[in-house]
């Protein structure tokens, strides 16, 4: 190990997704010793909000809830040298940094104070030159062809791996901000950085890859959403986000602060683990190829689980992509009808709407029709409603590229109210919202078509 | 003897796209190759009958004591496009814990398991 490197690095992820819960970052950097706060804050079709925040605002288009935070916490992470990683730079990650910069002159931090901006994600321009040299940027779900959508897309992202972050990191920033990069290399970029572990030391990289994909979704491994005997899991209110504890063998733990609810135990683990896997064998990143087949856990004492064994592979040769594009519109409209025969009145109800809907022309691409409260989430394993359940409420959604025809639909609903069953009420909200559609393209891109820059801004 | 799943493990489940994934975790160690045997794919297929319109997929961890299920064409198109409550997927976790299976009773006395009331 050189001098000066780091046995023991701390981790600690601050928000599970944009609009989690905002005190959760104060909570990581005030409640106990870390070297990282993780912050990840875009999900699928953020970029696609963004891009039409920037359109309106060319200072706009990244998560302004960043900046605000970094208000009220970056005093502390300088006074004890706690480094910032967050991809809330969006579409303007420059933009994002300017607004960190004129808060740190408001908080008095010139001359102190440098940022690692890195970018390089953004292809919405490039989209015509990649399809003019056959890079087909295919849905990788569907195998569809991109021009299907190309009139309709709003935003075009690559997903940048750890490497650049890396990079920012090696020259000595307090705070790197990012635009599309992953989640899990907002966690491994730290450990690469502290460690000096080699680009293709794939073992070590797939277990900062799988340290931070159980710790990117906050709390929903220390305790929250958690099945394994949820009514005993203590003060939730107060739940302590996640910390990565890892060693420069590429072994980690997971815990959280003390003196914080939820917990942190294999089950509590085990379940994050297992949230939107794929084939366990091949979770692909930008950096590696890590298999999940080959975790070892074990508990380390109270809210604390130790993790190693972790086997990876040589990175691919593809980034992924995600393009968001229009696809329409939608609405939601609900009523609640209660008891006797609860369901059934729902039901009369939905029959009414449709024949309406039906007699004034309207079509949709979709219709869809729940029942809350009798098996809206279960579906047919829910068997039969009970007659006695003491109220239903009805859950009639369209989506269609017809926004007229949606609209005519949202001023159906509360009409039932007067001229439908019996026993309703619940609709205190007004007629649904139509709202646009932003549709989530997923594809892959040949890792040399994309280069990232790190740029540095200097308060 | 019929077991319910919820006796035996614990699940969560999210999305990709149109597909639904469940991780099924076994509760005990002990009781993961019951779940190997029992919960195969064409039982799940079966079980979300009317519900997941495409294939199912299984995957082991031993290493977990956990099984991994795609559930394809799950979702009503996935994501936004989706008008389901449920658009994510996050109920098929204890949607799939609805199943039961069937166990012998010696093996149920070896695990533990006693009848339920």
């Amino acid at each position: 190990m050189l001098t000066g490197m780091k046995d023991r690095v701390r981790i600690a992820a601050g928000q599970g997704f944009w609009g989690d819960l905002p005190e959760a970052p104060v909570r990581q950097v005030e409640g106990g010793a870390i070297d990282y706060l993780m912050l990840d804050y875009l999900a699928e079709v953020t970029m696609s909000i963004m891009q039409k925040q920037k359109a309106r605002d060319a200072k706009a288009g990244y998560a302004r809830d960043f900046v605000t935070l970094m208000k009220e916490i970056l005093p502390t992470c300088m006074e004890r040298d706690v480094k910032v990683v967050a991809n809330a730079g969006g579409v303007n990650v420059r933009g994002c940094a300017v607004a960190v910069a004129e808060v740190a002159y408001e908080l008095g931090l010139m001359g102190k104070l440098k940022i690692g901006i890195v970018s390089g994600d953004d292809i919405l321009d490039r989209l015509d030159d990649f399809l003019a040299r056959g890079i087909e940027l295919r849905n990788m779900d569907t195998g569809e062809a991109l021009h299907t959508v190309r009139d309709r897309i709003q935003s075009a992202n690559a997903y940048l791996g750890a490497a650049p972050i890396v990079e920012a990191l090696s020259k000595g920033v307090q705070v790197v901000i990012t635009g599309r990069a992953t989640d899990t290399g907002l966690t491994l970029a730290p450990l690469i950085h502290e460690f000096g572990w080699a680009v293709d030391d794939w073992d070590k990289l797939a277990a900062g890859t799988i340290a931070g994909h159980i710790i990117e979704c906050g709390a929903q491994c220390s305790g929250g959403n958690c099945q394994y005997d949820w009514q005993s899991i203590p003060d939730l209110a107060n739940v302590g986000f996640p910390i990565a504890e890892a060693s420069a063998d590429s072994t980690f733990v997971i815990t959280k602060h003390e003196n914080t609810g939820g917990r942190v135990n294999l089950p509590s683990v085990k379940e994050q683990l297992v949230y939107e896997m794929g084939d366990p064998h091949e979770y692909i990143t930008p950096d590696c190829v890590a298999d999940f087949t080959t975790i070892q856990l074990t508990e380390d004492g109270p809210d604390r689980v130790r993790v190693s064994g972790i086997k990876g592979r040589p990175a691919t040769d593809s980034l992924k992509v995600s393009i968001s594009y229009s696809a329409g519109y939608k609405a939601v409209g609900t009523l609640v009808y209660s008891w006797p025969d609860a369901y059934r009145k729902a039901e009369a109800a939905d029959k009414i709407l449709r024949a309406r809907l039906q007699r004034m022309g309207l079509s949709f691409d979709q219709i869809l029709t729940e029942y809350v409260g009798a098996n809206a989430t279960h579906g047919p394993l829910a068997g039969e409603p009970s007659p006695d359940l003491a109220e239903v409420q009805l859950r009639v959604g369209v989506r269609g590229n017809d926004r007229a025809a949606i609209e005519k639909f949202t001023k159906e609903i509360a009409p039932l109210i007067l001229t439908g069953p019996p026993g309703v009420t619940g609709f205190a909200g007004g007629r649904p919202k139509v709202e646009e559609v932003v549709a989530y393209w997923p594809a892959l891109i040949p890792k040399s078509e994309i280069t990232a820059s790190v740029k540095f801004l200097n308060v | 003897m019929k077991v319910g799943l919820t006796r035996i493990a614990h699940a969560r489940s999210g999305d990709k796209g149109d597909t639904a994934n469940v991780g099924l975790i076994a509760l005990r160690d002990e009781f993961y190759p019951l779940l190997v045997r029992e919960v195969t794919s064409a039982r799940v297929k079966e079980h979300f009958r009317g519900i997941c319109q495409g294939e199912v997929e299984r995957f082991e961890l031993p290493n977990l004591g956990a099984l991994n299920f795609l559930l394809h064409q799950s979702l009503g198109g996935g994501g936004t496009l989706s008008l389901m409550t449920d658009a994510q997927g996050k109920t098929f976790s204890t949607a799939l814990l609805r199943m039961q299976i069937d166990i012998d009773d010696e093996e149920a006395l070896r695990l533990g398991l006693t009848a339920e009331n």
